[in-house]
């Protein structure tokens, strides 16, 4: 799964249980789901986030936190359920718009995508991860970051990712190897 | 994770004791509780649910699963603004395959038990919470009133959720229903601010700008406004644009909001930071809620109501419409209000004179969130910094943003007329 056998691991809470993966989307403004996308495509349409246009669907969101109307519970349920949803969602809040849009998608539809709250450090190096960066002569493009989450109903989550670059010594991560 | 504690009631609940309805909505406040860390639930005596404007099938599966599982709200439970009007049918203009998904789940809402009351200000009904109950609405301007000038407690709930503390009459004891978590965390020092200024809701509206963009989510107090200035339409105003600039819950106002005058004296209160507010910022906001517009452009509509307009603005909107002339012919003065105070103002006969003149009334929705306006109607002016903020994302228009005066003389001139007097 990973270019040089190995992975790092971020543990996180559990929100709302489940396991997924995709390529990471860093939101880089909180985003409303409800008037700022698109329940029928999972298209970002907020002209005034500087990542309109992009696409939620299959991606392993991290965000803060939602902002704006609470109808965006309907708007992610509804996207879920047409499979234009995220795959799974990595919050720095406890964000009770967002999970009870999952709760209500998992209760109707069996579809559980998970929700984990990350400590601001471990969205930090995600963050981090996510931003293009030069690696000797070539330019690693990590903006396509390959993402697994699993969230456990015990509440505990983790978020794993191919270990591109060693994180320095101080990073809340560990590494393994890949079995 | 944290270890919930259950009644044997709410177990009985969860474990389908009471039916399947009732245990799945059970399920959504337990794993809400579990997502906020709550030790245990609390009951509440009211609920507004939201969930019943149409944003897509999830929503109506979920009530129509409720439904037909057999669930019913076991408190008083109002509902808010749906998507059609349906006192008066024909005037929304949603194309079919959106118009019949949401006349099913306003009728799905009704067999869960919920009154037809379809307003966003279920705080004009004669039937309101009191003072330090436990409720839980949704519709973040119902949300914010009940906190702050009702003084009952809720947390911001949205859809799902809103409808499974209905039925289970249960919610988890976190966010605003903890007593620590309501004390103001900002001052807002408004006595630079005009008396004249105070006499309009607009300004009400522009200074909830101004307090949603510096409170964010926290609890602000605002200080040094006389309470002979104050009414609740004003500070209906000033909580619906404070939860659309920012993600105001609760504010506070010294001497005029009931935890505030309870709280006199209370050094807890004291010694917060402080920020000025001037007559400035609110022009700045009045200006910033107008962005977009071309102000030399004819008006094609004025938009009053949002959030539903009151038995008492019916009246001032009737002393303000005295002896005036008719409308322009070319604008379109739309009143959003619900049926229950049409039906009062009405017997007041305070609606006949707006209509005479040129007014159109829409109940049970709102022109912001609904294809009501034609597309001709691309300029809009509105004393509502609510309808300001979201019309133009929703329905496309340019908004002009103004007092009720300045929005009236501008229909009857079918351009946009400014006061500056009014905003000094």
């Amino acid at each position: 799964m990973s270019d040089n056998g190995a992975e790092c691991t971020i543990s996180g809470t559990t929100l709302c249980a489940g396991e997924a993966s995709g390529q990471l989307l860093v939101l880089a403004e909180p985003l409303s789901f409800w008037g700022g996308t698109d329940r029928k495509t999972g298209l970002i349409i907020d002209t005034h986030h500087p990542q309109h246009g992009a696409s939620l669907a299959g991606r392993v969101l991290l965000m803060d936190a939602s902002r704006g109307s609470s109808s965006s519970s309907s708007v992610l349920a509804e996207q879920i359920r047409a499979g234009v949803g995220p795959a799974a969602i990595l919050l720095t809040a406890r964000d009770v718009i967002l999970a009870l849009g999952a709760l209500a998608a998992a209760e109707l539809y069996g579809t559980h995508m998970p929700i984990v709250l990350l400590d601001s450090a471990g969205a930090a190096l995600l963050r981090r991860e996510d931003t293009p960066k030069r690696n000797s002569s070539s330019v690693l493009k990590i903006a396509s970051l390959h993402v697994s989450v699993q969230a456990g109903g015990d509440g505990n989550a983790v978020v794993a990712f191919p270990a591109h670059v060693a994180p320095g010594p101080a990073d809340p991560v560990t590494k393994r190897g890949t079995p | 994770m944290n270890t919930l504690a259950l009644t044997a009631v709410e177990q009985d609940m969860l474990d389908g004791g009471r039916g399947a309805g009732v245990a799945m909505a059970m399920r959504m406040v337990v794993a809400l509780a579990g997502v906020l860390g709550a030790a245990r639930l609390i009951p509440i005596t009211n609920a507004h649910i939201d969930s019943c404007l149409y944003h897509g099938q999830a929503g109506l599966d979920f009530a129509q699963k409720l439904a037909g599982l057999g669930a019913t709200v076991s408190v008083p439970t109002t509902l808010n603004t749906s998507s059609l009007d349906l006192l008066h049918p024909g005037l929304v203009r949603l194309p079919p395959e959106d118009a019949v998904p949401a006349r099913a789940l306003m009728d799905a809402y009704r067999t869960l038990g919920a009154r037809a009351t379809w307003t966003c200000a279920p705080y004009q009904s004669t039937q309101r919470p009191a003072f330090g109950e436990d409720i839980a609405w949704a519709e973040s301007n119902a949300i914010v009133f009940a906190n702050s000038v009702l003084g009952a407690r809720t947390e911001r709930y949205g859809d799902f959720i809103d409808i499974c503390a209905a039925i289970t009459g249960r919610v988890p004891f976190a966010g605003l229903h903890l007593p620590e978590r309501r004390r103001p965390t900002v001052e807002l020092d408004c006595r630079a601010l005009p008396a004249a200024m105070l006499d309009h809701e607009a300004v009400w509206a522009a200074l909830g700008d101004v307090v949603g963009r510096q409170a964010g989510s926290a609890v602000p107090l605002l200080t040094g406004i006389d309470p002979d200035l104050v009414d609740e339409d004003k500070l209906k105003a000033l909580g619906a644009t404070a939860a659309s600039s920012g993600g105001v819950a609760l504010f506070h106002v010294s001497g005029v909001t009931p935890e505030a005058i309870e709280a006199a004296g209370d050094p807890a209160w004291a010694g917060l930071p402080v920020v000025a507010i001037t007559a400035q910022m609110l022009r700045a906001a009045r200006d910033e809620l107008s962005s977009g517009a071309d102000l030399s452009l004819p008006v094609d509509a004025v938009a009053l109501g949002t959030p539903h307009f009151s038995l008492r603005e019916f009246e001032k909107l009737s002393v303000a419409l005295a002896g005036t002339e008719p409308f322009h012919p070319g604008c379109t003065v739309w009143i959003n209000t619900s049926r229950e105070v049409l039906a009062q103002a009405q017997e007041a006969g305070l609606v006949q004179q707006a209509q005479d003149l040129g007014a159109k009334i829409v109940v049970d929705t709102c022109t912001y969130i609904t294809p009501i306006l034609g597309p001709q109607e691309r300029t809009v002016m509105t004393p509502s910094g609510k309808w300001a903020w979201y019309a133009p994302m929703n329905i496309g228009v340019d908004v002009v943003f103004g007092t009720l005066e300045e929005c009236l003389a501008s229909a009857r001139a079918g351009k946009v007329i400014r006061d500056e007097r009014q905003w000094s």
